[in-house]
């Protein structure tokens, strides 16, 4: 609540072009704190997500970023408010909460090693599973391999299976960590090109360290410093001014890469 | 399991500050509690660096915390001599004890209380203090005991070698279970030491050549032993031993855990993810605990036997191991009061609940449940599992809390 | 020759038991993280039930269709307990694994002293039928008859396991979680009560497995469980935690080994080369045992 914001216009602003009108955000996070045994890992988090488009969550490793998706999601024992389209959710249990509409896809994507690539999407959708239409429209690849262990696919290709067995649920925001996290080039413009699909239509908080990607399908960015938001904005502001960038984010961002 | 901690907290400089300055806060606490004036000696490099309220409390205190740290000084000591001097009370306290307090048969009793609370002492060095869930420590203890009784009688070796033999191996045992078992972490860990320890188990039991008595257990040689730990009337100085094996499992403890490698091993407990990302070699640190607890534990099973007058092939049963893991959780992990405590109490109640049974008490009630309540185990079992949901902290722990609580109302 | 096959046949039907402790065992420890020492008190359970429930019985009836009955009986009875088990104490304690193995520990020792107060310690005989005393031929061994129930009943039990991780969406959700528990929150799935089904089946096969161990033993008595407990701890290292064709493997390397070394080396050792093997699989393949940091 009191840490400093460099430019407080965010939150309520229509964000992809101006033809919605003023909307509530979809995630509210007011003082959130989590602690782990000694350490205080975020100490006071608050920001909204608005209700459309991606918001990046940004910062340098290990202040906290994934901490907050877990926090959302009750992964992580947490105090303070969270509320979804202002219905509290900080004392729920994950699983209700997930089912509330809150979809998840981890970082280093999660998928069952063992489990093929239909069961991983039959645990969300036991009906269709690998037949849902947005495994057609969005991962069309995935089809071939269908009954090929997940453990066994490329990176590029897990991370589809994470991204295809959230999206196959109706979600109101979707959490998604690192999604290009150790992908080539190639494969980092089809993740972007899914994201970008995928948030015409939910609105996304996006860990990201890839500041192209975030360049490219961010409209909004928080970043965090040392479990404190210390920057609120436009993604174009912030990607746009090189000495912002650097002291928010320090050197370890990414900037090449393709997007 | 990984912990979502990983995932937020990173190698940094500020972590490891935070961890060293913690560090620092329980080695004052530790030393507080245990009633030594001050710790800044024993972390040097800790107290030196991250100035912490806790650490500057301890470098300079005040005159009434040092008043505060003597009076902690002198209850272990004024426990210590109460105790000592019990073989000279020639008090009869009914239903406590059986006849006069200096009469063979409650200092026999009051002795095997003392031995356990030494033991449930030595595997808190794993469970409490590392966080090492062991099944296995029966298997050092029971080897304490048997080594020195086969020693004496089958090798007919002098008392003094016999005790240093019995440690030697044990400790070389502890070395060895402990390396193969620290290959698996947390719950694998506790199946394969119980395996171990049942092992060994089964090799007492089978006598071979007939050296461990099977199940009738080793008596110990009396000719092997000095006159004034042999028979009913020297039963003081058995005692007495008793009393200062306690002592010398306090003392061990109460250094360990103030010196750098209790520093680690709480480190270990802690966050074990942590403690390996700073540096601290978590196989060393624990393997480390696993040997020093044994050789308590070995001492234990030496004195065990001296007071009882043999090896019993109880002492190497699972049941024995899990019965040390109800002490320490009843009284308290992680605190040597806690542990002690819980070993004192489990081994009176064990001895003692037997004699409820025939009470008329449980007479009144139906027979099967007079029968059931008359098992000494079944009770303590429930105790257990109450203590386990309601006082996590263990008994000892929950009378600090309501000491605490009266103070402040 | 056919020394061997006895020796052989007795160490297959001793590993059926123990897979069928196992099992359970190793399911619990896969999906939830907890070390299951309740699952002796399981067994005892399904021992006394058979037991109580054959001599309850008619004596017109059979022995077969009395025990065949006592099987059912102890089964549910055995379902049930893990039921209560799991609801009452091992979910309020949910994350804390080491307070869940301290309740499971404290179950135990309270129930074999109740059952040790109530029966008393020693063994009390149990019925055979006759068919099952006496033996069968093959390859020029005259083998025990309920050598050949064991395995049957353990290979039915391990094809309906498989059956049901494999084919149904129960079966789905339980090995993905074994795989990665909350991960499988996280996609929104309720796992709190597939935790209670696996206790509940785990529950049911240690007390089958308790009323067959009876039957081999020819008695039944408070201690049976805890032994059998500790060769199905080892068969569930061996086999690698919460893999059920892994433990069905383990079993049966552990009752060979357990048979053969028993008799051709010494008595005693057979029990000693099963811990020997243990510390061979965990020197040599440390890596492959899930759970290793939890």
């Amino acid at each position: 609540m009191t840490s400093p914001e460099t430019s407080p216009e965010t939150s309520a602003r229509p964000v992809d072009g101006g033809h919605t009108a003023v909307l509530t955000p979809v995630l509210t996070l007011d003082d959130v704190h989590v602690r782990y045994g000694g350490s205080h890992v975020l100490q006071g988090v608050t920001f909204e997500v608005p209700a459309t488009g991606v918001t990046a969550l940004l910062g340098r490793n290990g202040v906290g970023k994934t901490t907050t998706l877990k926090a959302v999601l009750g992964l992580a024992p947490r105090t303070g408010s969270i509320a979804v389209r202002g219905n509290p959710i900080e004392t729920q249990a994950t699983t209700r909460i997930v089912r509330d509409g809150i979809g998840y896809v981890p970082e280093d994507r999660e998928v069952f090693a063992g489990l093929t690539v239909d069961e991983n999407l039959r645990l969300v959708d036991p009906e269709r599973g690998i037949e849902a239409p947005i495994v057609r429209d969005l991962f069309p690849d995935l089809i071939a391999r269908r009954a090929q262990r997940a453990g066994t696919l490329s990176g590029g290709q897990q991370q589809m299976v994470s991204l295809a067995r959230v999206l196959l649920r109706d979600n109101t925001v979707l959490l998604i960590d690192e999604p290009t996290k150790g992908l080539a080039p190639k494969l980092v413009t089809e993740v972007a090109d899914v994201l970008a699909e995928v948030a015409r239509m939910t609105p996304i908080l996006l860990v990201e360290q890839n500041l192209a990607l975030v360049r490219r399908i961010a409209d909004t960015v928080v970043v965090l410093d040392a479990g404190r938001v210390v920057h609120r904005g436009r993604a174009d502001a912030l990607v746009a001014d090189a000495e912002l960038t650097r002291g928010l984010l320090g050197v370890s961002m990414r900037r090449e890469g393709a997007a | 399991m990984t912990s979502p901690a990983q995932s937020g907290v990173n190698p940094d400089a500020t972590t490891e500050a935070r961890l060293r300055a913690s560090s620092v806060s329980r080695a004052s606490t530790a030393a507080a509690g245990a009633a030594r004036p001050a710790s800044a000696a024993l972390t040097p490099e800790a107290s030196g660096s991250v100035p912490s309220p806790s650490a500057t409390a301890t470098s300079a205190p005040t005159s009434s915390t040092r008043a505060q740290a003597l009076a902690r000084a002198a209850l272990p000591l004024a426990v210590l001599m109460v105790l000592a001097y019990l073989p000279y009370v020639p008090t009869e306290l009914p239903g406590i004890l059986p006849g006069r307090v200096n009469g063979p048969g409650s200092l026999q009793l009051l002795a095997t209380c003392l031995v356990m609370g030494g033991i449930a002492l030595s595997y808190d060095v794993l469970f409490g203090r590392t966080g090492l869930l062991s099944f296995g420590h029966a298997l050092f203890v029971a080897a304490g005991s048997y080594l020195l009784t086969i020693s004496l009688s089958t090798w007919s070796l002098p008392l003094p070698v016999a005790v240093l033999l019995a440690l030697a191996i044990t400790g070389v045992l502890a070395v060895v279970v402990g390396g193969i078992a620290l290959r698996v972490g947390g719950i694998a860990f506790a199946m394969v030491t119980l395996a171990f320890a049942q092992a060994a188990s089964i090799v007492v039991l089978r006598n071979p050549g007939g050296v461990t008595g099977g199940e009738e257990g080793l008596t110990l040689e009396r000719e092997a032993l000095p006159s004034l730990l042999v028979g009913v009337a020297n039963a003081p100085y058995r005692y007495w031993l008793a009393l200062a094996f306690v002592t010398v499992a306090w003392l061990v403890v109460s250094l360990l855990v103030r010196s750098r490698a209790g520093h680690a091993m709480a480190a270990v407990r802690e966050n074990e993810t942590r403690a390996s990302v700073l540096g601290l070699g978590t196989y060393r640190v624990k393997l480390l605990a696993i040997v020093i607890g044994s050789l308590l534990g070995c001492l234990g099973g030496i004195v065990h036997a001296l007071v009882l007058g043999g090896s019993n092939p109880h002492l190497t049963t699972s049941e024995f191991t899990l019965a040390l893991l109800v002490m320490v959780v009843l009284g308290g992990a992680g605190s040597t009061w806690g542990a002690l405590i819980g070993g004192f109490l489990y081994a009176y109640a064990d001895a003692r609940l037997v004699e409820v049974s025939g009470s008329s008490l449980l007479e009144s009630l139906p027979h099967t449940i007079g029968q059931v309540l008359s098992q000494p185990l079944f009770i303590l079992g429930i105790i257990f599992i109450v203590v386990v949901y309601f006082a996590p902290s263990g008994l000892t722990g929950l009378g600090g809390r309501l000491i605490r609580k009266g103070r402040s109302t | 020759m056919s020394d061997f096959v006895l020796l052989a046949t007795t160490g297959l039907a001793l590993g059926a038991l123990y897979f069928l402790a196992a099992s359970g065992l190793s399911l619990i420890y896969g999906l939830m993280g907890v070390l299951n020492f309740a699952h002796g008190a399981f067994m005892m359970v399904g021992a006394y039930a058979g037991w109580l429930t054959m001599t309850d019985l008619p004596p017109s009836l059979s022995v077969g269709v009395r025990l065949l009955v006592a099987a059912v009986v102890a089964v549910a009875l055995g379902a049930a307990v893990g039921v209560v088990v799991e609801v009452v104490l091992i979910r309020p304690l949910y994350r804390h694994h080491i307070q869940q193995v301290l309740v499971t520990v404290g179950l135990s020792l309270a129930s074999v002293a109740a059952a040790q107060g109530i029966w008393g310690a020693d063994p009390r005989p149990v019925e055979k039928p006759d068919w099952m005393s006496g033996t069968t031929s093959l390859l020029g061994a005259r083998l025990p008859t309920d050598r050949f129930v064991y395995v049957v009943a353990a290979l039915a039990v391990l094809a309906g396991l498989l059956a049901l991780l494999r084919l149904t969406r129960l079966g789905l959700i339980i090995r993905a979680g074994v795989e990665n528990r909350t991960m499988v929150q996280a996609l929104g799935i309720d796992v709190q009560r597939t935790f209670t089904i696996v206790f509940a089946i785990g529950g049911a096969a240690a007390a089958l497995a308790g009323i067959l161990y009876a039957q081999y033993a020819g008695s039944v008595s408070p201690a049976q469980g805890g032994s059998l407990l500790i060769f199905a701890f080892i068969v569930v290292v061996i086999g690698g935690m919460g893999s059920i064709v892994g433990t069905a493997v383990a079993a049966v390397a552990v009752g060979l080994v357990q048979q053969l070394a028993n008799y051709y080396a010494a008595s005693g050792v057979g029990d000693l080369s099963v811990v020997l093997l243990l510390a061979l699989v965990l020197l040599l393949r440390p890596t492959s045992l899930k759970g290793a940091t939890a």
